[in-house]
């Protein structure tokens, strides 16, 4: 610990101790735990507590009946387990009778201040810091805490309750890793003491008519086999695995969802390797959970690397039924074969889907987010039903807008449950994106196609959906290139680009911004991807969209006008935007290249001129036509008007677009300095373009990002401009007086000052006399770096309740 | 009657009436039966493989053969669009009774009805159709005239003179306002949110109380919302007027309408757009308003066309008392409660009340042009169909949904210019419908027979109907339905001096009773309980009494019993009263007492007692007495 700590600390605990002067702050309390925590980490416990008695002295004057607050009783709880994880300072304070007196029967726990949950909190907290060593346990054992933990299992707050599970699974651990080594299973009638009791409370619990005890002892048995690696678990299992294959007989079974957290758990330890009756007590899970209730241990036992495949098989029946219902829903005859050969024809699996709209609502959503997520791992099952799981994925989001055709009862209701459901066509749209990944059948495809259409031009699809349907039907158009990594979109898909432009030209006059905004994404989108196809090229310049397109960059909403520049800049990289504008502005910039700057110079708003140097700087790095007819007047014109820019993003956009330039006038790839004569040549160009004023001012910028990115410019340029080839070196001595009083004005502040013409020669000589290193490295440390440390943690604390003289509490 | 509805579908059958001579209508061809025979030439003609009587439009009345119309007391009208057949039931069946409405609506009602004649009226056809109606040619023709109901009932517009009789007979009404209907029932109009004035009913008794729910809407829009706490507790509820599209949601109609119009006019096109002159049009100039300069339409002209556009326009904004809460406080701003209002200053909305005139001086294109009739068939329409209909740059959109558009179209094929279907339609769908119901819970709910059944187009969607339990009971065309109530009871009051003498006595804690003798007074179906007259004053006169004089004779009363008798408290009384030898006998519905010696058996039940002895009346006394110790009387 720091002297100047070590000088505060009396202070800082008098203030703790003494009831009249209230800590307002409670996150200066966690601070100190954690500042607390990293001193006993470093060093000894109890060297620390023998240096500075006063902490001591703190935690017996907590023991004293007063009129403490319950936060502060609840800190020293925990700053007393947080020295006591060392041995020999546990010791110590077991010498003092301290440790009984806070976690004994006759400290808080007896007292008043139990009430407050914060203090039966840090009392856990405190032991879950100081059970760490066989000591502490002897002491949990002695000193009745077990006891009291397993009642706060039920505490009516729950991170009470919680908290307390987690410390129990940790005695456990604690109490069974000594005797557990080297020896793989450990008899139960071996266990410590503690453990066996421990164990045998879970068991009660387990047996326990009372759902909530059940749900406790899962819960505890989750964690420990989530967090406890020991071989110890197995033995445990073997233990306790009748218990929990009894809850499955019950009827109603008890806290399913418990239940299938605990299974997943064991399935993921190193249990099953020993035990392979796991799975089977999974199997019969499966079998007897609800469609709801199994989908997520279903899930889970697909995304185990290493299971039974009969297992598998079973899980993934059970994930895909609800698929089938609705598949079976609208087969034209009974028994078609469908997702699940017999499954789906079994009346029981038809019937299965729940009857309320909300629960059916929610399984669909759930299966569909289940596939999703399963679809691209490795471990998916295989063979991959695609062209089922299509076709169920299509038949929902019909059945969603009406226009599905079911062909029994079930699929009536289903009809009107899902009808118009935002949330089930929001997830049916995700899967059906995520399948694109697949091949299917060609005629599904073309039914893919087809609703993606219908959605597309449905009046009544929400923004949202609408926004997916896009992002589906662009995931579609993709994997329809062939071959596949091709451009060239199929015939197919060129039909339906005919379509969607058609589309397209509609949701880009929406009244609804967001539709304007996907619509224009997805148009970016699509160019960025065919803009060099010719069949892609033909049919966007026969429809209205590149016109639409750069007439919303006069959008009233300022997130469609980003969306348009963006547009409009992909659009015109590809030269398919015709020379715009709109016929509201005829007096308006003519090429593409006016109408952006038009935009970074004059739109109120950050996103478009965002979107602008976005747009800029891929065109530079891309070499736009534009760009190339004379790139030093549009590095000027653009540097001058992000340097101005309000927004701190446009200007580290600014530096962005300087550095690829200078990448491309110096030589990005090729290491070390320029040759000398590029290099005159570049500088000279650079001072042109103003770069350098932008740059030295941008050093001094009030945000930090943008002071960041222009000392990696200059330390780039200094790079390539090495001592060697320094034009320096061939004359006089440059006169950079100018320069560096201009840098000490803007530094101090005085931003208004311009640098006026510059040599490059001074340029250099100026760039060479700053230690940007030094400042990259100032730059990178955070802004509250000297805040943040221990001391003025300290000073803070004292200062808020006034034991420090003059106000140096820093501020954040 | 509840409403006085016209169906105007039958127009569609006809030529439309161009307001300028349109050489294609009048050179089309005229239609000959398959035989050759050209009889009907003259009457019917062809267009595009449809046929369509050339004569002036007519339309299909309300049922008038069922019942006798002049029996008919009272007419309560529910909105503007539901009195368009008014004229012809008060003007042509002997009807003497009234009409009850809330002023926008026959203020709006008016306009619709003037707007109608003067369509209708300004281009006087000289010829009339009728052969075609006859039952023997009609089974001739090609649908869908083939297939048209009761076309001899079919008749010409009404005039304005008959509208103003009409509405003359409408007595104004405001919400919640309660109007006693002979003393029979009361009838209560309450908001239903559809458009300005629109009401729903609720017709009460004491007892009894039914609700009429006609076009409601629960979205908002421009009207006051919509009253459903007072629809609850109904015996029925009777439901009509919902959505006529129920798969298209208003709000993306509106967004699709605002599309397809900015789509149309940034290429160069027109846009025409068929309407009533009040209703969805407010809430579309609404939403044009805030959507054009977003869009970059602020210089396109939009034109709103009727001989009532004025009026629609600028009585919108006056009644301040029958809209939304937001347009009710512009009005203490001061502002104008709709934003057409501005549209108009700055020009960007023009009106007139026909083609004719100012217009053809501002007429700028591309524009976009608000005006009607919505079937095609007459108004101003007419004219921009015949002239935008050759450019596919041009597109018309159908917000009404009275009307099939392609049916209203048929005269005009071929067409080049785009046809946009949006119609908005507010009115309640079946999920909302769902919802009411549960809210409101009333006890029956009597509906059209089609909204028990998804639409046959649609036979799989299910949500598409009514969905209520118990199921609602349905009625079709000329069904006569007994509703599921009967009036059980009537309130009668009673007269303050006749309470005062009353004296309850409490038999149970909280139930009192108390005899009255009073007179029965009923008049206009109120009861009233009037103290009786007092007894007959010996009079020493001869003076003759007057027949209202007569008084009803007031037999002595003999007091009122209740209680219970506790059988083996009686029994001891019994045997104290010397009575022996005595057996109780159980029985199903309470005791017999049996006095063997006396040969004498007492009946105890619930609600009777009975002694019976044999001719020994001092012995019956005796025992009635003794039963009477334990019962109150009063």
């Amino acid at each position: 610990m720091d002297p100047e700590c070590a000088r505060l600390l009396p202070a800082l605990c008098a203030v703790l101790a003494d009831p009249r002067q209230p800590v307002a702050d409670d996150t200066c309390l966690e601070k100190l735990l954690d500042w607390f925590k990293a001193v006993t980490e470093a060093g000894s416990s109890l060297l620390l507590l023998q240096e500075n008695p006063c902490l001591v002295e703190l935690l017996f004057h907590v023991l004293k009946p007063q009129d403490l607050s319950s936060r502060i009783l609840s800190f020293a709880l925990r700053l007393a387990g947080t020295f006591a994880a060392q041995e020999n300072c546990f010791q110590y304070l077991q010498q003092g009778e301290l440790l009984p007196g806070l976690f004994g029967e006759h400290g808080p726990l007896g007292a008043a201040a139990w009430a407050a949950p914060t203090v039966r909190s840090g009392w856990i907290q405190g032991l879950r810091s100081l059970a760490q060593h066989p000591s502490a346990l002897l002491f949990l054992a002695d000193s009745g805490a077990v006891d009291t933990i397993f009642s706060l299992q039920g505490d009516p707050s729950l991170f009470v309750a919680s908290a307390a599970g987690q410390l129990l699974v940790h005695v456990l651990d604690l109490a069974m890793r000594g005797p557990a080594k080297g020896h793989g299973r450990l008899q139960a009638q071996d266990w410590p003491a503690c453990a066996q009791r421990i164990v045998c409370h879970l068991e009660d619990c387990l047996c326990s008519e009372a759902a909530p005890r059940v749900t406790q002892a899962l819960h505890v048995l989750t964690t420990a086999f989530g967090h406890c690696h020991g071989l110890w678990t197995q033995g445990l299992w073997v233990q306790l695995s009748p218990l929990v294959a009894r809850l499955l007989e019950k009827d109603p079974m008890p806290a399913p969802h418990a239940l299938v957290e605990l299974l997943l758990s064991v399935a993921r330890s190193s249990v099953p390797s020993s035990n392979p009756g796991l799975w089977e007590t999974a199997a019969q899970t499966l079998s007897r959970l609800s469609p709801m209730q199994a989908g997520p241990l279903a899930a889970g036992i697909l995304k185990l690397q290493d299971c039974p495949q009969a297992l598998r098989t079973q899980a993934f029946g059970v994930l895909l039924r609800p698929l089938a219902c609705v598949l079976e829903a609208t087969a034209q005859a009974p028994g078609t074969p469908g997702l699940l050969e017999g499954a789906a024809g079994d009346p029981m699996a038809v019937d299965m889907l729940p009857p309320s709209k909300s629960a059916c609502v929610g399984l669909l959503c759930s299966t569909l987010a289940h596939l999703e997520l399963l679809q691209p791992l490795p471990q998916r099952p295989s063979p991959w039903p695609q062209a089922p799981l299509l076709a169920a994925a299509v038949t929902i989001l019909r059945f969603c807008n009406g226009s599905a055709a079911p062909s029994s009862e079930v699929g009536g209701r289903l009809c009107a449950m899902l009808v118009g459901c935002v949330r089930v066509q929001r997830a049916a749209l995700d899967f059906l994106g995520v399948l694109s990944q697949g091949l299917g059948p060609r005629e599904l495809v073309t039914q893919v196609f087809a609703v993606l259409l219908e959605y597309l031009m449905s009046p009544d699809s929400s923004p949202t959906v609408l926004k997916k349907a896009f992002q589906a039907t662009l995931r579609w158009l993709l994997s329809s290139a062939v071959p596949p990594g091709c451009c060239d979109l199929e015939p197919r898909a060129q039909l339906v680009l005919r379509e969607l432009l058609a589309v397209l030209q509609k949701r880009l006059c929406s009244p609804c911004w967001e539709v304007r905004d996907s619509g224009l994404e997805f148009l970016t989108q699509m160019t960025r991807r065919w803009g060099g196809q010719a069949g892609f090229r033909q049919t966007l310049l026969a429809s209205e969209v590149p016109k639409l397109a750069s007439q919303l960059l006069q959008d009233p909403e300022s997130y469609v006008r980003a969306s348009a520049v963006a547009a409009a800049g992909q659009l015109s990289s590809q030269g398919l935007l015709a020379a715009p504008s709109s016929p509201e502005h005829p007096a308006g910039p003519q090429t593409p290249l006016e109408e952006l700057l038009l935009v970074l110079t004059t739109d109120s708003e950050g996103f478009p001129r965002r979107a602008a140097m976005r747009v800029f700087t891929e065109w530079l790095r891309d070499g736009h036509m534009a760009v190339a007819e004379d790139r030093e007047r549009f590095m000027a014109r653009v540097l001058q008007a992000a340097s101005g820019d309000l927004d701190w993003e446009v200007r580290v956009q600014g530096l962005e677009l300087a550095l690829i330039f200078l990448q491309q006038l110096l030589g990005a790839r090729s290491p070390g300095a320029a040759p000398p004569g590029a290099l005159a040549q570049a500088l000279r160009a650079l001072c042109r373009v103003q770069l350098f004023e932008f740059a030295f001012r941008s050093l001094f910028d009030c945000d930090r990002p943008v002071a960041q990115k222009s000392c990696d410019l200059l330390l780039f340029l200094r790079a390539k401009a090495a001592p060697s080839s320094s034009p320096q070196e061939a004359g006089d001595s440059p006169d950079v007086a100018p320069v560096e009083a201009a840098l000490q004005r803007w530094r101090a502040g005085e931003q208004g000052q311009p640098l006026g013409e510059l040599a490059p020669e001074a340029v250099l000589a100026v760039l060479r006399s700053m230690d940007l290193e030094a400042l990259r490295d100032t730059l990178a440390e955070s802004s509250d770096h000297v805040e943040r440390s221990p001391q003025s943690l300290l000073q803070d604390v004292l200062a808020a309740v006034g034991v420090l003289g003059d106000n140096e509490a820093d501020c954040y | 009657m509840l409403d006085c509805g016209l169906d105007m579908t039958s127009t569609l059958n006809f030529l439309p009436l161009p307001l300028v001579q349109s050489p294609r209508l009048s050179n089309l061809p005229g239609w000959s039966l398959k035989d050759g025979n050209v009889f009907l030439d003259k009457e019917l003609k062809e267009c595009s493989g449809h046929v369509f009587v050339d004569s002036v439009p007519e339309f299909c009345l309300p049922e008038t053969e069922l019942i006798d119309l002049s029996t008919v007391d009272v007419i309560l009208i529910s909105n503007y669009h539901c009195m368009m057949a008014l004229p012809y039931i008060t003007e042509h069946t002997g009807f003497t009774g009234t009409v009850y409405a809330t002023e926008p609506t026959v203020q709006i009602g008016r306009l619709l009805m003037e707007e109608l004649v003067n369509f209708i009226e300004r281009v006087p056809k000289a010829q009339s159709a009728s052969l075609w109606k006859n039952k023997d040619i009609q089974r001739l023709l090609p649908s869908p005239l083939k297939d048209a109901v009761e076309v001899s009932t079919w008749r010409r517009c009404y005039t304005m003179q008959e509208v103003n009789s009409a509405l003359s007979k409408i007595q104004l009404v405001g919400y919640s306002q309660k109007i006693e209907l002979f003393g029979a029932v009361q009838v209560t109009p309450l908001s239903s949110g559809y458009a300005l004035g629109s009401s729903n009913w609720i017709i009460q008794s004491h007892y009894e109380k039914v609700s009429y729910v006609s076009g409601s809407s629960l979205l908002t829009t421009h009207p006051q919302p919509m009253d459903q706490a007072s629809l609850k507790n109904s015996d029925v509820l009777i439901l009509t007027g919902l959505t006529q599209i129920p798969t298209a949601n208003p709000d993306g109609m509106v967004g699709e309408f605002c599309s397809n119009l900015a789509l149309t006019v940034r290429n160069g096109g027109n846009v025409l757009v068929p309407c009533y002159p009040s209703g969805v049009i407010y809430d579309l100039l609404e939403c044009l308003y805030q959507y054009i300069d977003s869009a970059g339409l602020s210089s396109i002209p939009f034109y709103f066309i009727s001989p009532v556009a004025n009026s629609s326009l600028e009585f919108s904004q006056i009644f301040a008392e029958w809209l939304c809460h937001n347009k009710q406080t512009k009005v203490y701003l001061p502002e104008p409660p709709f934003p057409h209002a501005e549209l108009i200053q700055t020009n960007k909305l023009k009106h007139y009340p026909s083609i004719h005139g100012d217009f053809s001086n501002d007429f700028r294109q591309p524009c976009v042009v608000f005006t009607g009739h919505p079937s095609l068939r007459f108004g101003d329409v007419v004219h921009f169909m015949e002239l935008w209909g050759k450019s596919s740059l041009n597109t018309v959109i159908f917000t009404e949904p009275d009307f099939s558009y392609l049916e209203a179209l048929a005269p005009y094929q071929p067409l080049a210019m785009k046809c946009i279907y949006c119609p908005i339609d507010t009115r309640l769908n079946f999920i909302q419908v769902s919802k009411l119901l549960k809210e409101v819970q009333p006890l029956h709910v009597v509906c059209p027979e089609q909204y028990t059944q998804p639409p046959p187009a649609q036979s799989h969607r299910v949500d598409l109907m009514v969905d209520c339990q118990p199921p609602a009971m349905s009625y079709r065309r000329a069904e006569v339905l007994a509703l599921p109530f009967k009036r059980r009871y009537e309130k009668i009051e009673i007269m303050p001096e006749l309470a005062d003498s009353l004296v309850p006595m409490e038999i149970k804690p909280g139930i009192s009773l108390a005899t009255v003798s009073a007179v029965l007074h009923t008049k206009d179906n109120k009861h009233v309980l009037q103290p009786p007259p007092r007894p007959a004053q010996p009079t020493g006169g001869k003076k003759r009494k007057r027949a209202s004089d007569d008084i009803p004779d007031c037999k002595v009363l003999k007091p009122l019993l209740s209680g219970s008798i506790p059988v083996d408290q009686f029994v001891q009384t019994l045997e104290k009263h010397g009575f022996s030898d005595i057996k109780v006998e159980d029985t199903a519905k309470g005791h017999i007492v049996l006095l063997q010696e006396a040969e004498t058996l007492i009946q105890i039940e619930e609600d009777s007692t009975h002694i019976i002895c044999d001719d020994d009346e001092v012995l019956r006394v005796r025992l009635r007495d003794l039963v009477l110790k334990f019962l109150q009387k009063f």
